[in-house]
């Protein structure tokens, strides 16, 4: 039997569509209801509910926390505030991107770091020396996302902190009758969003009385199958998806450095050494040779391509996440990785790495799709990312 | 003398010598293959000692059988059919126990529950280990090179093995290095911290060899198992339905479709020569039988040995085949089962019988195994490697019965005072006791017991001194060195007669590839 989440007790019975996937070892919902619009519109309408508890977190604690963990992420941590949560990319000494994740600095001396991929052993490595306790809480931490325009009326209503006062990537400490939590301005939707993190033993408590308190806001479950939508508009990455982490990666073409991923933001070259420092450093000195960008299909000549089939334009229900062929004329110059029709924007979107020379906003290229089992190239146009960005998300 | 012509003659109805024969045929050559026992197979046969139960009688799983030869001789249509080994369960004496399943994420949540970090150390373990056999794989399809030849065929050859090192990147050419150089158990201390996971993966380098768990060079071992592959999957094991016979009888179908003529029962005695030139053999009959090639598929003490007079040979070579390390160290026992057993880590049945079962708790229990094969003793409490095939194959055993597969190391080929009858007894009650302390129905469950020992899988199937491999894998007897240079490419200093068994690169296992290469050098040799 794989894991079930702290939550498992209450998804279990909502999921109708008895639809589940694996995530990190545990099984979540992708969808609950039979389709997953209703979800999808949660999260960009009123506010979802979502069991992110498989993420791996980590709490690393003692004088040199943040030494350590500085050693590892690009970002610079010791601009990091207490109540502050910084995203980031961590690399391996070639400055390939190993993983990504958050840091909240939760004290002075103490930090949560989430991740996507098991990191034990890479924090143990390079805490040698260091005055340091490194604490796998991922099975004693149950995590929520209340995501969604309306998810700070959610939070509002079911507890007691200064959301008000809580700005983007930031965090504040609330309690729930006997059930302490932290709360993080945080998500992977886009949107006005929340993180939940709470101890397991009260997950079961915390999710009947989130559902009891947002129910008049519309507060919905929503699935992996949703989220993945979202994410794809908020032009998130996905790690296994859209890049293949250094440490999976069986040859070199298939690594990626920050700069290749759109996260050059998070690389602060000019903070002490950490690792991957001198080859990001040479890497920024020369033009990154990918770029990762948005492509939106162009409307009129997909449903051109399909009219010459006979055919109305056939559009993904789901996200898809397969490698598809991005072309500038003839010539291959990069590939999408996952894609979705936006219910929201009306428009057919993909994240794509593209070859620096082609990824310029505004280019045009094309990607190929398969109409009527036949393999056609469809124009699409680059764009810059994320393609959905409310202000309501830093508001 | 026997006047029906035949092109060549496969002295061995093995594995490797069937391969050789089918490649032999497949390019147009009338080949006989000489047998001495009455069914085909030598070291991977299924028999059916106890009526109704099939033993898998030595070999037992297979995984290094190439692709190229699976593909070749289109063996699936020949009835080839390789079922999935998934698991590899280590009950421990604390009532603990250990499992490696088939599926990543059930792996990692067993093996955290022994040690978070050892969870993230696997992966990327396996990883290395990965691109290590994809990186070195090619060299077990590859004809050995002389390392002192300038000839064209040579150099083009150590030019090859050149790139294939030089892909590797710096960190796996370090990791390759240690490989070849470190033992098992040092190696795998460097990674994890589980005891019996580092034993259990440790035994996996020590299969086969008279070496312990912390002899230098028996990482490399660990190593030459990860290049398995099935369906392009490295690191899996499989069981043939059937048993391995049915690996063998896929064979001889694949050569006998081929044209191949099948002699079992046909023992031979000496290859005939004149003028430096095999021209035949004769079998123990008195029967001769001409061919203008002979290949031998036995090991190579019988090939230089015993098969010609070692005085036409080189002095030299026949001083490296007298040295070439071919010590036995293991023994076999099949049990008839009348339930399955129960392990008290882990009662009843479960999908943790269905994989690989291994008595190894930690690798001071398997170096102290050693000890006691060091000095001419089989070990007080044995390195095991079980298997249950009528689980995964139920034909091999009659309804709701079981036959159990249990490779016994170390039982030392050289034992004080010799084996014999009795102490063949002792050595499978020494087995079965072991077994029983972590699975006490055992005992009360066997309906019969074969043990084989060294010197009875050498009498039977002609392994000299019991050695599975034709000879150890150790770094000295491998490759341009496997059995001894320079005589690493199949051929002899007598014209017209070849080798082709485990005993030459790249060595032991179902693996086919020593007598498929055998058979390209022979087709080259011949303008073919």
């Amino acid at each position: 039997m794989l894991r079930t989440t702290p939550f498992h007790s209450r998804t279990a019975p909502l999921c109708q569509a008895q639809n589940w996937r694996r995530w990190a070892g545990y099984v979540v919902a992708s969808s609950y209801e039979l389709i997953h619009d209703h979800e999808y519109w949660a999260i960009r309408s009123a506010a979802a509910l979502l069991d992110v508890s498989p993420l791996y977190k980590y709490l690393v604690r003692g004088r040199d926390a943040a030494r350590l963990l500085d050693r590892i992420v690009t970002r610079d941590l010791r601009r990091c505030a207490v109540g502050q949560v910084m995203y980031t990319s961590w690399c391996d000494e070639a400055g390939k991107v190993l993983d990504d994740g958050t840091v909240t600095r939760l004290e002075e001396d103490l930090f949560r770091l989430t991740a996507a991929e098991p990191n034990l052993r890479w924090l143990h490595e390079n805490s040698l020396g260091l005055d340091v306790g490194i604490q796998d809480v991922s099975d004693a931490t149950a995590a929520l996302a209340v995501q969604g325009p309306a998810a700070r009326d959610v939070l509002r209503s079911a507890l007691d902190a200064d959301l008000d006062g809580l700005r983007f990537f930031r965090a504040t400490r609330a309690q729930v009758r006997d059930m302490p939590l932290t709360i993080t301005r945080t998500g992977y939707t886009g949107d006005l969003g929340y993180e939940l993190w709470v101890d397991a033993r009260h997950a079961e408590r915390m999710w009947d009385h989130l559902m009891e308190e947002g129910r008049r806001y519309g507060l919905t479950p929503a699935g992996i199958l949703a989220l993945d939508l979202a994410r794809i508009e908020a032009g998130l990455i996905l790690i296994d998806v859209d890049y293949v982490p250094a440490r999976k990666a069986l040859i070199q073409a298939r690594t990626s450095s920050p700069f290749e991923l759109g996260l050059g933001w998070t690389v602060r070259l000019d903070k002490d050494s950490f690792v991957g420092h001198r080859a990001l450093r040479a890497e920024h000195a020369r033009p990154a040779a990918w770029q990762l960008r948005g492509l939106e299909i162009e409307w009129d000549a997909l449903e051109r391509l399909y009219a010459e089939a006979g055919l109305p334009v056939e559009l993904p229900a789901t996200a898809w996440r397969t490698s598809v062929p991005v072309y500038a004329g003839d010539e291959q110059v990069g590939y999408a990785t996952s894609g979705c029709w936006s219910p929201l924007l009306k428009q057919y979107l993909a994240l794509a790495h593209v070859q620096a020379p082609h990824a310029a906003p505004g280019t045009s290229l094309a990607m190929e799709v398969t109409v009527e089992h036949r393999r056609r190239r469809a124009p699409a146009r680059v764009r810059e990312l994320p393609f959905f960005n409310p202000e309501r998300k830093r508001a | 003398m026997n006047r029906t012509a035949f092109d060549a003659i496969v002295i061995g109805g093995g594995h490797n010598g069937l391969v050789n024969a089918a490649y032999l045929a497949r390019a147009g050559l009338k080949v006989l293959v000489l047998e001495r026992r009455r069914l085909v197979g030598g070291a991977a046969v299924t028999e059916e000692v106890f009526p109704g139960f099939k033993y898998c009688v030595c070999s037992y799983v297979v995984s290094l059988l190439r692709p190229e030869i699976i593909r070749d001789l289109d063996l699936p249509a020949c009835g080839l059919e390789i079922l999935p080994l998934e698991s590899t369960f280590t009950p421990l004496p604390s009532g603990d126990y250990l499992v490696r399943w088939a599926d990543h994420d059930l792996t990692r949540r067993e093996l955290y529950r022994h040690s978070p970090r050892d969870a993230d150390a696997y992966d990327e373990f396996g990883h290395l280990m990965h691109q290590l056999a994809f990186a070195v794989k090619p060299v077990l399809g590859m004809m050995p090179p002389d390392l002192t030849s300038f000839a064209p065929s040579d150099l083009a050859g150590l030019l090859r093995l050149g790139r294939y090192v030089r892909g590797l990147g710096a960190d796996r050419f370090h990791a390759l290095v240690k490989l070849m150089t470190m033992s098992a158990a040092e190696y795998l201390e460097e990674w994890f911290e589980t005891e019996a996971l580092r034993a259990t993966m440790s035994a996996s380098g020590i299969i086969g060899t008279f070496l312990g768990p912390r002899s230098p060079g028996t990482a490399y071992v660990l190593l030459h198992h990860y290049m398995g592959e099935i369906d392009g999957v490295f690191r899996a094991w499989g069981f043939a339905r059937g048993g391995t016979g049915a690996v063998s009888n896929a064979i001889a179908t694949a050569a006998e479709r081929r044209g191949v003529t099948i002699r079992t029962g046909a023992p031979v005695a000496r290859v005939l020569t004149r003028g430096g030139r095999a021209r035949g053999v004769v079998l123990e009959s008195g029967e001769e039988i001409a061919a203008k090639v002979v290949v031998s598929a036995l090991d190579p003490k019988r090939t230089f040995l015993e098969l010609v007079d070692p005085a036409s040979l080189p002095g030299e070579l026949i001083e490296d085949i007298r040295r070439f390390r071919i010590r036995g160290s293991s023994g076999k026992v099949n049990l008839a089962l009348s339930e399955l057993p129960s392990f008290t880590c882990l009662p009843g049945i479960g999908p943790h019988l269905r994989g690989a079962m291994s008595i190894s708790p930690s690798v001071e229990y398997l170096e102290r195994a050693y000890d006691d094969a060091k000095y001419g003793a089989f070990s007080r409490r044995p390195y095991m490697d079980i298997v249950i095939p009528s689980l995964i194959d139920p034909g091999m055993a009659p309804p709701g019965k079981h036959v159990m597969s249990i490779f016994v190391q170390y039982a030392p080929y050289q034992l004080n005072g010799g084996w014999t009858d009795a102490r063949r007894e002792a050595f499978g009650d020494t087995v079965i006791d072991t077994l029983s302390q972590y699975a006490p129905n055992l005992r009360g469950a066997i309906l019969h017991r074969q043990v084989l020992t060294p010197a009875d899988m050498e009498r039977e199937m002609g392994l000299t001194e019991g050695n599975i491999f034709h000879g150890e894998l150790s770094l000295h007897q491998l490759f341009s060195l496997r059995p001894a240079a320079p005589w690493a490419q199949y051929r002899t200093p007598i014209a017209g007669y070849y080798q082709c068994g485990s005993g030459t690169h790249p060595g032991g296992g179902i693996s086919g590839a020593p007598g498929r290469l055998g058979a390209l050098r022979i087709l080259k040799d011949l303008g073919r």
